[in-house]
């Protein structure tokens, strides 16, 4: 493992391997150390600090495999002038990298147990992980049930793989859009509408939710109504995430920081900040 | 092979609905199939029936000039579709099509507001049930209309 990317403050040069256009707004970003022998292990759910040089830095999800830690992979969505900026960015290219922060998806504690793995728009892009994890042990989980949403068919991420989760018998996959014009076969409806027909166990099943936070919150909810309860409901909650560290104190959420003491909670830690509309 | 009355007895949306009461609305029932692209009912036509998925899937649309028909929600295995035909003056607001094969059983309206007429206690059963489709249907538009993954999200 390369510590000193843990340690330090300062990015490191990573080359530009591939780049691939997910939808009109997201991309994805396949990264290699600079001496190509180096790895950088992650847990699923963890993130990076990416440096466009001259540009800033942003806090991005790995969305890759972590049983391949020497790929860095990270999908994105053009939402401001950091990531406008890589969106440019070419084979070769350099971003700079710091990480992996944070704390993972539970997927170990979830052994034994039927999962359940809820996405909203880009925040598929930070589950990625942990289900190929799961899908990697499969046999020590219950049902696995992904249930996936986006704005219009036209949003929906990792197409080609998810048709591959779809198809195998021991995944039940369920997908939806917001809205559809005539002609779309598939479900059109919020994500969270899909939850009631999730053929988990609700007294045996953890969640993990990623997605926009008023999401998280229906969907939340949505989970509770349910059955299943807020410690074995988990989110990953976004904040102005600057050092990365737990120590500049921009993404401070309740008595705690989001780079450092997630981005993924229980939710039971965090109920209580959840619906304070101020912090 | 469950008769409509067991069917309908092990349905979600008449659990705890007395026997004699199952029995009444059996009585207006009957199995029905469309075919993928089938309309069951258009907009402004009378709502004669509401309808319980049995297996398909279902597209509730609206039709907007210059931009076609739009889905605004989809119904499956186990679902309800249709609360026209409780309210007067019984007419359909959407249209709703079948996307794939489906199979459903089919409510009569005339049939059904009859009897809640004249015993108001399975009125009442099937209002109470109907309210709660109506406000998890408007909890999901209200999300929808959020546009949870708008860039500004």
């Amino acid at each position: 493992m390369n510590d000193s990317l843990n340690s330090t403050m300062v990015p490191t040069p990573f080359r530009v391997q591939r780049v691939r256009r997910e939808t009109h707004d997201t991309f994805t970003l396949e990264l290699r150390p600079p001496d190509g022998s180096r790895t950088l292990p992650f847990a699923p759910g963890q993130f990076n600090m990416l440096y466009m040089f001259g540009v800033g830095e942003v806090p991005i999800s790995i969305s890759g495999d972590p049983s391949h830690p020497e790929r860095i992979v990270h999908t994105t969505r053009v939402v401001g002038t950091v990531t406008r900026a890589m969106h440019t960015l070419k084979p070769s290219d350099s971003l700079g990298v710091r990480g992996p922060f944070g704390t993972p998806w539970p997927v170990e504690k979830a052994y034994g147990s039927d999962i359940m793995i809820i996405a909203g728009g880009i925040g598929l892009a930070p589950l990625r992980p942990a289900v190929y994890q799961i899908l990697s042990q499969r046999e020590k989980f219950g049902k696995v049930v992904i249930l996936s949403g986006t704005r219009t068919p036209a949003d929906i991420l990792f197409r080609k793989e998810m048709e591959q989760w779809r198809s195998r018998f021991d995944v039940d996959l369920f997908t939806t859009v917001d809205r559809a014009m005539s002609g779309w076969k598939g479900n059109v409806g919020v994500v969270t509408t899909l939850i009631s027909r999730a053929p988990v166990d609700p007294q045996n099943s953890v969640a993990m939710v990623c997605g926009p936070e008023v999401m998280m919150r229906f969907t939340v909810m949505e989970l509770q109504k349910r059955g299943i309860g807020g410690d074995r409901i988990y989110v990953s909650m976004e904040r102005n995430m600057k050092c990365g560290l737990g120590l500049c104190g921009h993404c401070q959420y309740g008595p705690t920081f989001v780079c450092k003491d997630g981005p993924v909670y229980p939710f039971n830690r965090i109920k209580d900040y959840f619906a304070i509309r101020e912090i | 092979m469950e008769n409509l009355e067991q069917l309908l007895e092990h349905h979600p949306f008449f659990k705890g609905l007395e026997p004699k009461h199952i029995k009444l609305v059996a009585g207006c029932g009957s199995n029905v199939k469309f075919e993928a692209g089938e309309f069951l009912f258009k907009e402004g036509e009378e709502a004669n029936a509401f309808f319980i998925l049995r297996r398909g899937k279902i597209a509730v649309e609206a039709f907007a000039a210059e931009r076609g028909s739009i889905i605004i929600d989809t119904l499956n295995d186990g679902d309800i579709l249709g609360w026209s035909w409780l309210i007067p003056p019984y007419n359909w607001h959407f249209d709703a099509k079948a996307v794939e094969l489906t199979r459903a059983v089919a409510l009569d309206a005339r049939c059904l507001r009859t009897k809640c007429e004249e015993d108001h206690d399975l009125g009442y059963e099937l209002l109470k049930r109907f309210a709660q489709i109506i406000e998890d249907r408007l909890q999901a538009t209200r999300i929808q209309l959020l546009d949870l993954y708008s860039v500004s999200s």
